[in-house]
């Protein structure tokens, strides 16, 4: 595990937020997952070292959380809500039409490297319906048209490099 | 009857041009002086303001709040411990969002009454995975309020000492189940505890005492605390005091958040007049009140039934549009408030494909701990996703009932009840529907139907 | 002795009959009592309480009170108190007795709740009984005779989970069985501290594993096959080896160290197929150590040796060397020998005017089921009155002897003298009269060789490191050319001019009785399957070598702790 020294200071301090160290298990994944971009196979043995547990500890806690992710992704994470709300307006088609820019499938990384699309649980701005979280950034109503715009952005920014 | 006036209690900044969700901003609106005036008082006093106000839990199951805080075992020597809900999960729930987002220091100062109120040392405020600006903001505003010593030790003089973190949870609807909440936070899978003996007021947090409260919750203790228990208790209606916020999405003209004195406000003013009404062209099918796990309504069915207003019994006969939107009546029709989450679904909607969805959300979240959620949710799941996608057959709707029936009152938490009442009630109100599906699906979809599976 | 305080008695009703138990105890124990067997998976007496499977919900009531007195309410039907029944089904598991509790196990509710487990718990399970070692002590086929529906209601695609995972050397793992009771996660963190099994993914894609990299290699890793209430965990030995319900069960005792673990032998025409715990809470629980289930290996052991003369022939040749060497005669003794075998051999050294000894073997302790004293049966020996003080790891007073030209004549008993620290010429200098089970360096240099039987082929009593003597019985027939220990003991008594003791145990026992004080009052068919714990006060001052296990604190510090 090569983390950034921020990183490792930051596991340090949280750390001390809790009376038992086993609770810091969720933020230490937050973090290496922060750093690294997904949580590589030697994660569980590095944490569970880190805070005194076995490594089956930490394999369970990974696995039972959805925003951990134990292989790379995209260069951005495009979050389409499935739920109920956003479905009423259009999340499935929303959620196709990044598919199609990105001639990618739900969960894998597009040819091009530059997005991994997931259609995801309520992402608990119902009253905005369909939204779209691109990595920690949340988008609101966004219909096929927005889907559309919002890829040609990525795909801009994507050229500029 | 025109609908009554918004009345923003807790949503009052909320929107509010200028207003920013830092300290200063708080300050200058009055921030923090219900704090300090709190912690002049005794404990017990604030304690005793929120049973007063009759105040039940925002989070969902409408538990009042000071009979929450009344069950705490104070005796046991071991430090108690609050935790703020943030895990804001119930589809079609969108209220606490704002409230973290925008107006931040509003729930630190509840929750720091509510932790002083109940001599708590230690809070944490677990925030759904999926918020991480939240999670920010709120780190940010509890260092304000720590620099400005309303956090933290000796808060303001008094000796008095409590500090607040947040912990970020990662994509599980079942932390939002105070003992699931509990497991995830010590580090674990979420799985919900047996209750007995593990309630959180005796057993919770590292086997502490510990409280667990929603964000809106603690907003409304701020209030409570600033205005005394009495007063609050006035807004509203009995039974269900002060104000309730309305998550509206789905098919409105105008979805959003609307907070009125609770009790106030019938469905149909709700949908028709604050949310203007259905989209263009389009009819009102049905409606979940309270987050996906209600019960489903459907407009033109009619519930009857005697109720209590004061001291008598009066008969009722309402539709859907005349439902009061409070605990008590959405209860008595059989359904619930819940969280407030309002789901509006028009003509356009085939009930099986909606089902399906909900469906798909539950079965994706139950912890696998107990059996029938477990199973009985997948393969609910399994049986309208075949509906749509598969074969249809003719007995699907009686074997979905019979699988939704084994479910709720058998299992661990109340996930149970979430995941079968939503199937259970769209089976009751839709039945026709469900046993049409083999027939409405051989005729062609209209172009613009919505897939919702 | 102080006798245990009397635990707390709580009077509770179950489907109409009340009974006083143990305040503490849970609805499925308390039913146990009254011969009401409430139907569980996830629920293990030994393990923490999780209540995930759902399966032991009972129906629950209290009876019912006045809120403002707190006077009983009568139910003028009845002329009882009435109760009240909580509406919704709780489990029993997790519910222990309160004064009063009433519990319905046969209601409409309770049936109508285990059977909507048992339908959720097949819907994904392979129904692979013909070809599953589980089969017929499955407690999925046992409950569905009861609560199946006997057709299945699911049409669609089962989950598609791993099968066949080696866990580690001796357990095998179907997912696709597994009904994620995680009785078997709990064993391995709460007993068997080795913390390695889990679930990876969630809801019903739930999935048991061994932490990757990791293996389920730990010395109690069968017994998560013992409590797998399913075919999920099978032992890779036993598999698709036999069907359980040809096997003969026989109680027997684990004897690789002085712990006495209880053990049932399953046999089938002469053959041992598997050995499994058997519960005794005062020694093993429900546990037993891997090491003690492949014991029955010895049985069949290409080792093992067979007599080419009559047992008659051999006596006849070991009473001519004892005539031989009077006074210079050396008797080895076993701490592996039963309680019975020790008595007669004591008979022996008296009838040859010797003292026996025993050879001590001593490991490290494994804190659990396995302690340092690796025999079984060293306070057997002293019960007997064959040692006075514990036994050496060498024979280093025996070898000098020999060397001295004091001995001439060695009869070892189940003891390998060149383990025990004799040269191959100090062998050689004497005539050794050898009786065993297997080949070894001794019965190799031996004049005479007795083959004699393993554990599994005779019955017997030991007694472990508690003082408790138990009984271990005859698991299959002995093994051609081999003869009784006990045969074979009295016969040498008797030829080496000491009594005629009888070899058949009922006999046997009234003799022992008579003699040892210790067990005065016993016999071999009343001795309770779960032992009897005698009086060790003769020997409080010696100095054991085991350190703490399950069940087992010394008296005083081990001398292995405190020479550690």
């Amino acid at each position: 595990m090569n983390l950034k020294p921020e990183t490792l200071s930051k596991i340090d301090e949280v750390i001390t937020h809790y009376p038992t160290k086993r609770s810091a298990t969720l933020p230490l994944l937050h973090l290496i997952q922060e750093d690294v971009g997904h949580l590589p196979p030697d994660t569980s043995e590095w944490v569970a070292a880190k805070l005194e547990l076995q490594p089956i500890n930490v394999l369970e806690v990974i696995t039972f959380y959805p925003m951990f992710r134990q292989k790379p992704i995209g260069r951005r994470h495009i979050k389409v809500c499935r739920t109920l709300s956003c479905a009423l307006l259009g999340g499935y088609k929303t959620c196709a039409t990044f598919e199609k820019e990105f001639h990618t499938h739900l969960g894998e990384v597009s040819p091009d490297g530059e997005v991994t699309v997931d259609f995801v649980e309520c992402l608990a701005s119902c009253g905005t319906a369909p939204v779209v979280m691109i990595d920690d950034e949340l988008h609101e109503k966004v219909d096929c048209a927005k889907a559309k715009q919002l890829s040609d952005q990525i795909k801009a920014e994507a050229k500029k490099r | 009857m025109p609908a009554p006036e918004q009345r923003r209690l807790i949503f009052k900044h909320i929107d509010e041009p200028g207003y920013t969700n830092d300290i200063g901003c708080y300050l200058r609106n009055g921030g923090y002086e219900v704090l300090k005036k709190a912690v002049a008082r005794k404990p017990e006093e604030l304690i005793d303001e929120v049973k007063k106000s009759g105040l039940r839990g925002r989070g969902g199951a409408g538990f009042p709040c000071g009979v929450k805080w009344g069950l705490v075992d104070r005796k046991s020597g071991k430090p108690i411990y609050l935790i703020v809900n943030a895990d804001e999960s119930e589809p079609g729930t969108f209220k606490d969002r704002y409230i973290m987002h925008q107006d931040p220091h509003q729930l630190i100062e509840g929750t720091m009454i509510s932790c002083f109120a109940n001599n708590v040392k230690q809070a944490y405020i677990y925030i759904r995975g999926e918020m991480p600006h939240g999670a920010r903001i709120l780190e940010k505003a509890i260092a304000e309020a720590r620099a400005a010593n309303f956090v933290g030790p000796n808060i303001l003089g008094t000796g008095y000492s409590c500090e607040i973190f947040v912990h970020r949870g990662a994509g599980a609807y079942i932390c939002g189940e105070e003992t699931g909440l509990i497991e995830s936070l010590e580090g674990k899978r979420a799985n919900p505890r047996i209750k007995p003996p593990y309630f959180p007021a005796v057993l919770g947090l590292y086997q502490c005492p510990t409280i667990v409260n929603n964000v809106e919750t603690l907003c409304h203790v701020k209030y409570i605390a600033e205005h005394g228990g009495a007063e609050y208790a006035k807004i509203g209606t009995p039974g269900n005091t002060g104000t309730r916020i309305f998550c509206v999405s789905g098919h409105v003209q105008r979805p959003g958040y609307y907070e009125f004195p609770a009790g106030t406000i019938t469905m149909g003013q709700l949908l028709n007049e604050v949310c203007g009404g259905p989209l263009p062209g389009r009819k009102f099918k049905a409606v979940i009140p309270g987050g996906s796990s209600a019960k489903i309504l459907r407009f033109g069915e009619r519930f009857k039934g005697k109720r209590k207003v004061g001291t008598e019994l009066v008969d009722y006969d309402w539709g859907v549009e005349d439902v009061p939107m409070d605990f008590d009546s959405l209860g008595m029709i059989g359904t619930m408030g819940g969280s407030g989450g309002v789901i509006v679904m028009d003509d356009t909607v085939n009930m099986v494909e909606a089902l399906a969805n909900i469906n798909a959300f539950y079965s994706h979240e139950s912890c696998g701990q107990c059996t029938p959620c477990r199973e009985g949710s997948l393969w609910m799941k399994k049986i309208t996703s075949r509906m749509v996608h598969g074969q249809a057959r003719n007995e699907d709707a009686a074997l979905l009932k019979s699988v939704a029936d084994q479910i709720p009152g058998r299992t661990i938490c109340a996930f149970g009840e979430a995941c079968s009442w939503p199937t259970q009630s769209f089976i009751a109100k839709f039945g026709d529907e469900f046993k049409q599906y083999p027939e409405t699906k051989k005729t062609a979809k209209p172009v613009d139907a919505v897939a919702l599976v | 002795m102080i006798a245990p305080a009397k635990p707390d008695l709580v009077t509770v009703n179950i489907d109409g009959q009340e009974i006083a138990v143990p305040k503490g105890t849970n609805v499925i124990e308390a039913a146990r009592l009254v011969n009401v067997d409430v139907p569980h998976y996830c629920y293990h007496p030994k393990l923490s309480v999780v209540g995930n499977c759902r399966m032991c919900l009972i129906e629950m009531g209290m009876p019912a009170v006045d809120p403002a007195t707190k006077a009983p309410i009568m139910d003028p039907a009845t002329g009882k108190q009435k109760i009240n029944w909580i509406p919704r089904p709780q489990i029993g598991c997790g519910t222990n007795v309160s004064p009063g509790l009433h519990v319905k196990t046969t209601s409409p509710m309770v049936k109508d709740a285990r059977e909507g487990v048992m339908e959720f718990l097949l819907i994904n399970h392979p129904l692979d009984c013909p070809i599953c070692d589980q089969a017929g002590e499955c407690k999925l086929q046992e409950q569905a005779t009861g609560y199946g529906r006997g057709y299945s209601r699911f049409v669609e695609q089962k989950n598609v989970k791993p099968k066949r995972t080696q866990l580690g050397p001796r357990v095998t793992l179907d997912d696709e069985r597994c009904i994620l009771c995680s009785r078997c996660i709990r064993f391995s963190k709460e007993i068997a501290k080795d913390d390695v099994l889990g679930f990876v993914d969630r809801g019903s894609y739930s999935t048991l594993t061994c932490y990757p990299g990791k293996k389920l290699e730990n010395n109690y890793s069968l017994n998560t096959v013992d409590i797998c209430p399913v075919g999920a965990l099978t032992s890779t030995d036993f598999r698709f080896k036999m069907r359980v319900w040809f096997l003969k069960q026989t109680n027997a005792i684990d004897t690789e160290s002085s712990v006495g673990a209880n053990t049932v032998v399953w046999s089938r025409e002469g053959t041992i197929y598997r050995i499994t715990p058997r519960r005794n809470d005062e020694v093993n629980d429900t546990w037993l150590a891997d090491s003690a289930r492949v014991l029955y290996k010895a049985v069949k052991a290409a080792d093992r040796l067979a007599a080419t003369e009559t047992i008659e022939a051999l006596v006849a040749r070991a009473a001519a060397l004892f005539k031989s060497a009077p006074g210079a005669i050396a008797v080895v003794g076993s701490g592996r020998s039963t309680v019975e075998e020790q008595f007669l051999t004591r008979h022996l050294a008296h009838a040859l005017k010797s003292s026996a000894q025993l050879v001590s073997r001593v490991g490290q302790g494994d804190k659990l089921l396995i302690s340092a004293d690796r025999n079984p049966n060293v306070r057997g020996a002293l019960v007997t009155g064959l040692i006075k003080t514990l036994p050496t790891q060498q024979l280093t007073d025996l070898a000098a002897q020999i060397d001295a030209g004091k001995i001439k004549v060695v009869v070892a008993i189940n003891e390998d003298l060149a383990a025990a620290g004799l040269t191959a010429a100090q062998l050689a200098k004497v005539s050794i009269v050898y009786l065993g089970a297997h080949a070894n360096a001794t019965s190799a240099a031996a004049k005479v060789v007795f083959p004699t039987l393993t554990v599994f082929e005779k019955s017997g009593t030991l007694v472990n490191q508690q003082f408790r003597i138990q009984k271990t019985l005859k698991a299959v027939p002995a093994a051609a050319g081999a003869t009784d220990d006990l045969v074979v003991l009295s016969l040498l008594v008797a030829a080496a001019g000491g009594a005629t003791l009888p070899a058949e145990l009922a006999a046997l026992w009234k003799v022992i009785a008579a003699e040892v004080p210790a067990l005065a009052a016993m016999t071999f068919t009343n001795l309770p399957e779960t032992g009897l714990v005698l009086d060790a006060t003769a020997f409080a001052a010696l100095p054991f070598v085991e350190g703490d296990s399950l069940h087992y604190k010394p008296a005083q510090p081990s001398v292995a702790a405190a020479t550690a």
